[in-house]
């Protein structure tokens, strides 16, 4: 049941994700993306990880991308133009992506992480607690610095984006 | 006579048998859960549709009262059989899309400003059990985290309505309501922390449990235990008393209303009711976000708005007002009347909000864009913040 | 005049008992409405406003007769002229041989006015010289398609019916 549904939310995310990128209208590419962040979140559900799920949805698809939206009405974005496709580039790039494929998928096979089954979680219903445990208890100084970071970065985009600089 | 036996000999063999294995995966844990879960959300809807329909009339009817008019009075007994007729004009109207409309998105938005409201109500614990079944569709872990993400999911809908509808009026309803919502999603949020703080549970269902033990949340020093029996009993009850009303839980009532006020509030401007309904303004934007629908599409978003307002009260209910519980009323464990009044309590709450609701859309005035703006990124962000800090403050000092 | 807005004090600018305040005036209008005290709403088709209609009212247009029972109307066609939304129509005849009115000559054979388009300015009545037409109080003027929203002659005579005590500027001695 749990692996029919992780392989039809996985299949339809990577269908959405290659709509992001063959459609022209920006508009449907964003639709696209929430919706693949959508069966991500769904393949979450799958794996048990509700709270990571629900953050994906909360985080990605409620306020990252309502501000993309946001951002591409207000510019008013027209569907662009189809370029013509080169022979060369064509040929290029599935290499490239065909090595990188093959490259990954040895990796995996090699090594000795990937090939014994991972074990299951604690306990489903506990994974908030445990998210917390290791971010707050575990990780509690890499958490604090990654969060003034977060904030010097907000300061300075908001420095930054002033008209005048005094 | 054994019944089984009786009903067999109508049966041939290969079909009773093929009966029988249906009935035995009809009871396994699995199949009971399954059909259990799709009779709860079909009662849900039936339940809520219904409310739906009768929010509209009763919003007709009150603003009427307030403003000394009557309203729909004339269809059925009292105007009851109103949101019937107007459900019936709706559906025999011309379904129009404008000719620049973006079809695809045009048709695809009405559909999508009614799912996610829905989708909030499975999390809801809307009573206690039933013969033994929980009277909750979903009860997930991260309950009131889902209802925060549904409904920042929902402003999907009216954008995408307002873009594809290329028009002004829409549009400007899309933009506005893209940018109140998430302004007031952070309030929405933060408000709701020292909840989780209190109970230590992201699950709605223990959120209400520990409301029935500890009191609910905008009046937490409730007597604890208390119950039919203490009431008889004086000393009993002075003692119950005593053990309510530590220091812990009179200061903790502070932050606590404080998240109270700052959750419905937010929530008004999440389901876009006045006094914050800029997005679809009927003065300004003659309907914002829905002015190019008509029908059935235009009917959708109604309902999701309405659908909107009664998962909001919903979950207002459950988080602070106890959800189903009412002092002094066991719960469905005591047997399917006391799971029906619970029930029925949970709806009473719902309705008492929904009226609340209704009564301050036709009190107050709209806001300003920029009041509106200033109010939630001035006011509410830092007020729900330092509220954050003031509950955590109380629970780690005051330890009594 | 510049009005000086007032200086709010912290309680003021919470706006909560303000809004606490307005809430109170809103629920007390709907617990009166409630009791059925102070509603000021008309069931329309049951009760109805006609006694209290002023003189002045200007409902459908109508034609009238004087008290000899001739049409008052001469189809000069100032008012269809004079007629903002163009409703009325009229084709004007020559009065024959014989009849005792002769001397007035005209009278008019149709008279239509559309009462989808009239706007009940009442410009007809004011520019009538013969006080043929005259406003009345009949509001409800109904019909279930474009035809019979048109009053014909018959019709606004019905309506109209007979005038008395108006200038009579045709008797034997002019």
């Amino acid at each position: 049941m749990q692996l029919t549904l992780f392989w039809i939310f996985s299949s339809l995310m990577i269908a959405f994700g290659l709509g992001v990128v063959t459609l022209r209208s920006p508009i449907s590419c964003a639709m696209c993306l929430v919706s693949s962040f959508i069966c991500l979140a769904a393949v979450f559900v799958t794996l048990d990880a509700f709270f990571i799920a629900i953050v994906q949805v909360l985080v990605a698809a409620g306020a990252v991308m309502v501000l993309f939206l946001f951002i591409i009405m207000l510019l008013n974005l027209q569907a662009e133009e189809c370029r013509r496709v080169k022979l060369g580039v064509m040929l290029g790039g599935t290499v490239v992506v065909l090595s990188f494929v093959v490259l990954l998928s040895q990796a995996l096979e090699s090594s000795p992480q990937f090939s014994k089954p991972i074990p299951v979680l604690m306990a489903p219903s506990q994974d908030v607690s445990m998210i917390g445990m290791t971010l707050f208890h575990s990780f509690n100084l890499p958490f604090q610095i990654v969060g003034v970071l977060l904030l010097v970065a907000t300061v300075g985009v908001v420095l930054l984006s002033r008209r005048t600089l005094r | 006579m054994d019944v089984s036996n009786f009903i067999s000999q109508f049966f041939s063999p290969a079909a009773w048998s093929l009966i029988k294995s249906l009935g035995e995966c009809f009871m396994s844990p699995t199949g009971f859960l399954i059909w259990t879960t799709l009779l709860k959300s079909a009662l849900l809807l039936v339940i809520i549709l219904g409310l739906v329909s009768y929010t509209v009339y009763a919003e007709r009817r009150v603003s009427a009262l307030i403003q000394d008019r009557l309203g729909p009075n004339r269809v059925g007994w009292q105007g009851l059989l109103q949101p019937v007729a107007d459900a019936a004009k709706l559906l025999l109207k011309e379904n129009f899309t404008p000719k620049s409309a973006n079809y695809f998105y045009f048709r695809l938005a009405s559909k999508l400003a009614m799912v996610p409201p829905v989708l909030v109500l499975g999390v809801l614990p809307f009573g206690s059990s039933l013969f033994g079944v929980p009277m909750t569709i979903a009860s997930v872990n991260v309950g009131a985290l889902y209802v925060l993400a549904i409904s920042s999911i929902s402003v999907y809908g009216i954008v995408l309505a307002g873009w594809s509808s290329n028009s002004k009026y829409p549009f400007l309803g899309g933009i506005r309501s893209s940018s109140q919502m998430i302004s007031y999603e952070l309030s929405l949020a933060l408000s709701l922390i020292p909840i989780f703080m209190l109970v230590g549970s992201l699950n709605l269902n223990q959120i209400v449990q520990y409301q029935i033990v500890h009191g609910w949340m905008i009046a937490p020093f409730w007597p604890q235990g208390m119950s039919l029996d203490t009431l008889l009993h004086p000393l009993a009850l002075l003692e119950a008393f005593r053990a309510g009303c530590s220091l812990q839980r009179v200061l903790i009532w502070i932050p606590l209303f404080i998240s109270f006020i700052l959750f419905f509030i937010s929530m008004f401007a999440e389901t876009n009711r006045l006094p914050f309904d800029l997005p679809e303004a009927e003065q300004e934007l003659i309907g914002g976000y829905h002015t190019e629908y008509s029908s059935m599409g235009f009917a959708l978003f109604f309902l999701g708005e309405y659908t909107a307002m009664i998962a909001g009260a919903g979950v207002i209910t459950t988080l602070f007002l106890g959800g189903w519980s009412l002092p002094l009323v066991p719960d469905g464990s005591h047997g399917w009347f006391w799971g029906l009044v619970n029930i029925a309590v949970f709806f009473a709450k719902v309705i008492v909000i929904l009226f609340v609701f209704i009564w301050v859309r036709w009190t107050i005035p709209r806001f300003r864009y920029d009041q509106l703006m200033k109010l939630g990124w001035y006011f509410f962000f830092e007020l729900a913040v330092a509220n954050i800090f003031l509950a955590a403050l109380i629970l780690t000092y005051v330890k009594r | 005049m510049i009005v000086n807005r007032k200086k709010l004090n912290w309680v003021e600018r919470l706006y909560l008992p303000a809004i606490i305040g307005g809430l109170a005036i809103t629920w007390k209008h709907f617990q009166r409405s409630l009791l059925g005290k102070g509603v000021i709403t008309m069931q329309y088709p049951e009760e109805k406003w006609d006694a209290h209609l002023p003189e002045w009212y200007r409902g459908a247009p109508t034609l009238v007769k004087d008290e000899h029972g001739r049409e008052k109307c001469v189809s000069c066609q100032l008012c269809e002229f004079i007629c903002p939304p163009r409703a009325i129509t009229i084709e004007p005849m020559e009065i024959p041989e014989g009849d005792p009115w002769r001397k007035v000559e005209k009278a008019p054979r149709a008279f239509d006015i559309d009462m989808a388009r009239c706007i009940y300015c009442g410009l007809c009545e004011e520019v009538c010289p013969e006080q043929a037409i005259f406003l009345r109080k009949d509001y409800s003027i109904t019909g279930l398609n474009r035809n019979e929203m048109i009053h014909h002659k018959e019709k606004l005579y019905e309506l109209g019916g007979v005038m008395t005590g108006l200038v009579f500027k045709w008797n034997e001695k002019k």
